[in-house]
């Protein structure tokens, strides 16, 4: 049973920020609802005053800025993401991660601000993006600040925001020349969240064979999702080989720090890490060399 | 307190007062005896509840009702037009598409959504639609079957 709260549906950002600034810290924002109903309805969240942003059509866009990159609203929903013309090239694994984001009727409601500000460590949109190196805008009354992706997830379930401010827009930079990326996510039941989730993107020295950066990251495999930066270290500055890839696993596996639940131990979790980040890394390199 | 929520479902233009936290869902089944979306697992997973808001399959039980302010609702009691059933009734009727009936309003709504934007969908585009919408008699196939005889043109008018 959802609990009383008081309700306001602002239509734009500055009304919205004004309420944020009123109510402080007593507020739930909530978009598309698709994870927050969910809680609220358990009682998990019960907020006094509920802010209802969905309503807010200039948060909700998806611009490409040529060697800029893209530009997303907070409020582009997963579907809108998914069947996106700009989704090609380099940003293809951002569409292909959404189309295997829960179902058509939570795709089509759902924003992917809402994924990312809901901070669940298996949700999908989060690895993808951190490999993307995405930035995100982040606006409140008293101006705005951008911070990288992989810098917004504090701790399980929680965000970096503080009360006040308001995710605005996801900034996914334009992907380097002989980048190649990949994203796999392992779960029973397909569509449903990630048992564990790796995304790999590998960057080529430009006539060598030689990885000139390389990111790593990993969903369901800690509280929050993750870098695995000592598995990056394993294959930056090097020719990838199958063995270097195994290592990487390996490592990436032991810097994880999956919990058990209903879905997979702790154990199962690690040995699937070591095994996707290889598979994947490979996937990613042979994408690079195509690019 | 109790908000006003306008919208319009099934063509008809409706006045509400809601309570913010009723659900779609609520709104539609007890405020306007729109029983077809049905209440099952309430968590967003089995897609009973499937309506289309502003021409999009979404489950009726994961949106506030005031989300729906504004908006287009359409239900499975806005599918026939009087005693004429859309083409997408008859066939599952034709292909033995029902059985308990229980996800069938869902089933509808959500193959509804698919065709009304995509009116040549291949069977994989099918079953992705209905890839949320749970069936506990098991008549997927004969639901794709139904679905598919009314892409190929077998309901259109005049045949």
């Amino acid at each position: 049973m959802i609990r009383d709260f008081e309700y306001f549906a602002p239509k734009t950002l500055e009304e919205a920020l004004t309420l944020l600034d009123k109510y402080q810290d007593n507020y739930k924002v909530i978009a598309g609802g698709q994870s927050l109903l969910k809680l609220m309805r358990q009682g998990l969240v019960t907020p006094q005053y509920l802010i209802d942003i969905k309503g807010i059509s200039e948060l909700n866009y998806i611009k490409s800025e040529g060697k800029k990159g893209l530009r997303i609203g907070a409020l582009a929903t997963h579907r809108a993401i998914e069947e996106s013309p700009m989704m090609k090239n380099g940003f293809s694994i951002l569409a292909e991660m959404e189309q295997r984001l829960a179902y058509i009727q939570i795709r089509n409601w759902g924003t992917l601000g809402g994924n990312l500000c809901h901070a669940d460590p298996a949700q999908d949109s989060a690895p993808v993006l951190i490999v993307l190196n995405a930035n995100l805008r982040i606006a409140s009354q008293k101006g705005e600040r951008t911070m990288a992706i992989e810098d917004f997830f504090p701790d399980y379930l929680q965000t970096a925001l503080k009360p006040s401010e308001l995710l605005a827009e996801i900034q996914v930079p334009a992907v380097p020349p002989h980048t190649g990326t990949a994203y796999a996510k392992f779960n029973i039941i397909e569509n449903d969240l990630a048992t564990v989730a790796v995304a790999v993107s590998t960057t080529l020295s430009s006539g060598a064979d030689v990885c000139q950066d390389i990111r790593i990251a990993l969903g369901a495999a800690a509280p929050t999702p993750m870098r695995a930066k000592r598995a990056e270290g394993v294959l930056r500055g090097k020719k990838i080989t199958d063995n270097l890839l195994t290592e990487a696993g390996e490592i990436a596996s032991a810097e994880a720090e999956p919990l058990s639940d209903i879905n997979a131990s702790e154990e199962y979790r690690r040995q699937l890490i070591k095994v996707l980040v290889k598979r994947i890394g490979k996937e990613a390199l042979t994408r690079a060399r195509q690019a | 307190m109790k908000k006003e929520l306008r919208f319009t479902v099934n063509g008809e233009a409706y006045e509400l007062y809601v309570k913010p936290k009723s659900l779609l869902m609520d709104v539609l089944r007890d405020q306007l005896g729109l029983t077809g979306a049905k209440r099952s697992c309430d968590t967003n997973t089995c897609g009973t509840c499937t309506v289309i808001l502003n021409g999009m399959a979404v489950n009726s039980c994961s949106i506030l009702a005031l989300q729906a302010n504004g908006g287009e609702v359409l239900t499975v009691e806005g599918l026939a037009k009087k005693t004429e059933l859309h083409p997408l009734q008859k066939a599952f009727l034709d292909y033995g598409s029902v059985q308990c009936g229980f996800c069938t309003p869902g089933m509808l709504m959500a193959t509804k959504a698919l065709l009304d934007k995509n009116p040549n969908p291949t069977k994989e585009q099918i079953k992705e639609a209905i890839d949320a919408n749970l069936c506990r008699c098991t008549g997927y196939n004969s639901i794709i079957r139904a679905v598919t005889a009314v892409v190929k043109g077998e309901y259109e008018e005049g045949k």
